[in-house]
């Protein structure tokens, strides 16, 4: 991956020095291992801070709307699609933006990491050939990247941008995968124990919004948490109020979530936030057979009325 | 998610037709009505002072 980082600064120095953007969002490292950090140049001479690698998981297309500016981007398969729904959604100009394309091979669990080496301290970390060289106090111990991936990406079948300024690399191969068998597991239950398996998920939820604020789709001016007049959803862990939280977030996402995984990645607590977006994904893909931010040309099924739409469930 | 069946309603209803829109109603009401109180997502007086 560190070709992708020489040739993220590359093109960054050229955009900024060149005049044609006024900044490029990218990557760097964190203060801690595991952790790249979002990272925004105006100078062409700090372009050398920009990095990439398997940390680099939060999704960029969340830091675009409501800017001014003319920006770069870095993009990976997902953050790509995010941004064709930015466009579709009216929330970016396609004008002034240039994506900075980049086949993505897949990103790292920092949690799954941390487990590997049984829960010691992390000091450094490098990469080679797939697999990651972790080192702490007196010791160092290799792991198979193919063993850390986060979640999404171990299922992910759209790992290159649907559109880019610039490729950072040739498109890469894309992996079969049965996205949705633990969605169908959920489904086969009764009302009763989903209702309980719900109630169980986000029982250990602090309500922090830490989901909804690194998910791009999250742009409302106000979101509906925050309101107090009226005040929509009760801001206790009341599971009732925790539980109309996740389900009306997740159905705000519907048709457009891209399984980026942000959610799930910011989570304090673990919480497989996942299993409602990947449902709805699910149910968009076999109704509308719609995928998310694959075209910016294209308007969402929530969005359009077709004759022939799905409408048993009306009587 | 495990809402109880029965509690959730459809139906197309043109501003014209007033009287679908009075079968429906009370249907839906008699069939929430058999169900009983809600179990789930609702929350007692006491936990909302």
């Amino acid at each position: 991956m560190s070709d992708y980082t020489q040739k993220i600064r590359e093109t960054a120095k050229k955009l900024l020095s060149e005049g044609k953007v006024d900044a490029v969002i990218g990557y760097r490292e964190g203060t801690l291992p595991l952790m790249a950090e979002p990272c925004l140049v105006k100078d062409p001479e700090k372009v050398d801070q920009l990095v990439f690698n398997s940390f680099c998981g939060v999704n960029l297309a969340n830091y675009l709307p409501k800017r001014k500016d003319r920006v770069a981007v870095v993009a990976k398969g997902c953050d790509s699609r995010n941004i064709a729904l930015h466009i579709v959604e009216n929330q970016v100009d396609r004008e002034r933006l240039f994506v900075i394309g980049a086949p993505c091979t897949r990103m790292v669990d920092r949690r799954k990491v941390a487990a590997a080496v049984g829960g010691r301290e992390i000091s450094g970390v490098s990469e080679q050939d797939g697999k990651l060289t972790v080192s702490g106090p007196g010791y160092e111990q290799t792991v198979d990247k193919k063993d850390v991936l986060q979640d999404n990406c171990s299922i992910c079948i759209h790992r290159n941008p649907v559109l880019a300024d610039e490729m950072l690399g040739e498109k890469l191969p894309e992996q079969e995968a049965d996205r949705y068998a633990d969605v169908r597991e959920v489904e086969a239950m009764s009302p009763e124990e989903r209702f309980a398996h719900f109630k169980d998920l986000f029982s250990e939820c602090i309500r922090c919004y830490a989901c909804r604020n690194a998910c791009p789709l999250c742009y409302c001016p106000t979101c509906f948490v925050d309101e107090s007049k009226p005040q929509w959803v009760g801001k206790s862990i009341d599971p009732t109020d925790t539980m109309t939280f996740h389900f009306l977030r997740a159905f705000h996402c519907a048709g457009r979530c891209t399984d980026c995984g942000a959610c799930e990645r910011a989570c304090p607590v673990g919480i497989k936030v996942r299993q409602l977006t990947r449902k709805l994904e699910k149910d968009c893909l076999g109704l509308f057979d719609w995928e998310a931010g694959m075209n910016p040309d294209v308007r969402p099924p929530l969005d359009t009325w077709r004759p022939e739409d799905p409408e048993e469930f009306i009587k | 998610m495990g809402v109880e069946p029965g509690r959730l309603h459809f139906s197309w209803i043109s501003s014209a037709e007033s009287t679908k829109f009075v079968d429906v109603a009370t249907k839906v009401i008699e069939e929430v009505r058999a169900l009983g109180p809600a179990g789930q997502l609702a929350k007692t007086k006491a936990q909302v002072a």
